[in-house]
């Protein structure tokens, strides 16, 4: 079981005897009526977005309307105009990703590195070590937030970004607890054979099983790295100054100070969400497999 | 010379002797390498907070001066606190609306895509976009969607003759309100993992009930849902630990200043240390927040055995 078959779906069940279903009327109607009610639902979730996206392009004066239309009836660019007077958003897209991308980099190595000593080498205390790093999935972030941002006070790290870094990036339960799995999944025959020739653990694991777990992390990290971008409990604790908001803190931050802008909001909701939206358009495969695999192994 | 994996211990270290280190003290200074990143984020940003923690659920600080030993005091606080209680009640009865909702929603919607065939890809694009989406952006649109003077979703109402309430502003519908966008933007994660479990499910079940004559509904109620149990545990446990911690919205909606009747457990956590600096008060809400998802999780994994069932 896994997730990558998740993905075959449709091509299974369309496969799926067409001749019996060719030749029944009721079965035709049946799948019409399916069809016109998913088709219903997903348009149904995808209106919130639309609803964002046109009204964005509003002016002002359109959103009182009655009733409400979804198309502008002028399009304007006056929203983002003043979405981006009123807040840094390029910053914010860029504090937002090089924070995302280097948490998910480094937590990518360092929770596979764990998983591979957890798998792979006997040592004393191994399992209730590794039951403990199980255990803590169970904490709640708001119990540990208070003394880290005391200890962070302690560091001087308060409104700086490697508050969210290097936590991030050093502990990551769930990445190692999944990891492992993986590992233990490769055969160790390989490792084996590679060890005859002289390797050293260091280079069986950067060699041989980094690569052989590149399905595994590449889902792992789209995983991460959604967590990371749309994060926005450890950047409202951990920063104050706009320079280093990331994207959802700003557009919280653009909510209460033009809250009665809706055109202007909705353009900055806009630049928020549209880079992963558009991003899942193009990949939603391996974003899919990504959301799906934190359910695989357990 | 010896091998990395699984021969016995005892035949290693007589292999390895007299040539310095043992087998043994090797592989755990190999293993305390391999593991010495996440180590030392386990002890400083996982232990180490939590003893912290500990230790200021029992004291009375505020982050300046000197810290005094509060004994249980700040639990009783907590729990006699009016405010609190009722932050609890809402938080409950939020999970009550969402958790359900969001679970058979997700699931009926993951039954019937199962038979969309090449549609599959497209529907499935739009149920999990709210999940890749901030929750911040997905509570900016909600702003405007709850919103009645406003909001398309209150004038589609008043057209076929209900008046749609002040979601945000009536007491009794906030909470509601929360539960809406909240199963809106976690649909597809759930719908995604019960596609993954139904896929998994082999069709040879599914035929042999078919060959027993058995009707779709049957099939439904006898085979599927028996065998996705698994799934659907892993999802009930994990959504209520998660509902539990609803925030976000909250805060992006209402800013700090949420009436009594919005405020939920988490949002008390974050007032409570974050605007009046009761470090120990806020600890020991959220260990009491920790202690009631480990009971309850505990509670669904003691009942699981009577209602889930292990294909092998």
């Amino acid at each position: 079981m896994s997730t990558s078959t998740t993905i075959r779906n449709s091509r299974r069940s369309a496969s799926e005897d067409p001749k019996r279903r060719g030749l029944h009327p009721r079965r035709l109607a049946g799948r019409t009526i399916l069809h016109v009610a998913l088709a219903a639902c997903a348009i149904l979730m995808a209106l919130p977005f639309l609803w964002m996206l046109l009204s964005s392009f509003k002016p002002l004066t359109e959103i009182f309307a009655q009733p409400p239309a979804l198309f502008p009836l002028e399009w304007t660019t006056e929203g983002y105009e003043k979405a981006f007077a009123g807040a840094d958003f390029v910053r914010g897209f860029w504090n937002s990703t090089y924070i995302a991308v280097t948490v998910t980099a480094v937590s990518l190595l360092t929770s596979s590195m764990a998983a591979y000593a957890f798998a792979r080498i006997e040592f004393r205390g191994s399992k209730p070590l590794f039951m403990v790093f199980l255990a803590t999935m169970m904490v709640p972030a708001q119990l540990t937030i208070i003394p880290l941002y005391i200890i962070m006070g302690w560091l001087g790290w308060v409104d700086t970004h490697a508050a969210l870094i290097v936590p991030a990036a050093l502990f990551n339960a769930f990445g190692v607890f999944l990891m492992r799995q993986y590992v233990k999944g490769i055969p160790k025959e390989l490792e084996e054979a590679a060890e005859l020739d002289g390797a050293s653990r260091f280079r069986i694991f950067t060699t041989l099983i980094l690569p052989l777990l590149r399905t595994p992390l590449t889902a792992l990290g789209i995983f991460t790295f959604l967590g990371q971008w749309n994060n926005f409990f450890g950047p409202l604790i951990f920063l104050n100054s706009d320079a280093n908001f990331t994207l959802p803190l700003l557009v919280n931050q653009f909510k209460g100070q033009y809250g009665a802008d809706w055109t202007a909001l909705m353009a900055a909701t806009t630049l928020a969400a549209a880079p992963l939206l558009i991003m899942f358009g193009i990949a939603q495969r391996q974003i899919v497999e990504g959301i799906a695999l934190s359910g695989s192994k357990s | 010379m010896s091998t990395l994996t699984a021969a016995p211990t005892q035949a290693r270290v007589a292999q390895s002797s007299g040539r310095g280190l043992s087998r043994r003290r090797k592989d755990t200074i190999a293993a305390l390498v391999f593991l010495s990143p996440q180590l030392v984020g386990l002890a400083a940003f996982m232990v180490g907070p939590l003893v912290f923690a500990l230790v200021l659920a029992f004291s009375d600080w505020d982050g300046f001066g000197a810290a005094t030993f509060a004994g249980f005091g700040n639990f009783a606080d907590v729990l006699s606190n009016p405010r609190i209680q009722r932050s609890v009640l809402n938080t409950v009865w939020f999970t009550a609306l969402q958790v359900p909702g969001l679970m058979i929603s997700s699931f009926v919607f993951a039954v019937l895509m199962q038979k969309a065939g090449k549609m599959t890809s497209v529907y499935r694009l739009c149920f999990v976009a709210p999940v890749v989406t901030s929750s911040v952006a997905v509570a900016a649109i909600w702003l405007w969607l709850f919103n009645p003077d406003i909001s398309p979703l209150s004038s589609a109402l008043r057209s076929i003759g209900i008046q749609s309430p002040d979601w945000l502003q009536d007491p009794n519908f906030v909470i509601p309100a929360f539960a809406i966008v909240a199963i809106w933007q976690g649909l597809g994660y759930q719908l995604v993992m019960f596609m993954a479990g139904l896929q998994s499910i082999g069709s040879s079940f599914l035929e042999a009930a078919e060959l027993d004559g058995c009707s779709g509904w049957q099939k439904l109620v006898h085979v599927t849902i028996p065998l996705l149990s698994p799934t659907i545990l892993f999802l009930s446990i994990t959504s209520i630990i998660g509902s539990f911690q609803i925030f976000d919205y909250i805060y992006v909606f209402m800013d700090s200043n949420a009436p009594e009747a919005a405020r939920t457990i988490v949002y008390e956590i974050v007032q409570i240390a974050f605007r009046e600096f009761n470090f120990g008060q806020a600890s020991a809400l959220a260990f009491l927040l920790l202690l009631s998802l480990l009971g309850i999780t505990a509670l669904q994994l003691a009942v699981q055995k009577r209602w889930v069932h292990y294909a092998e």
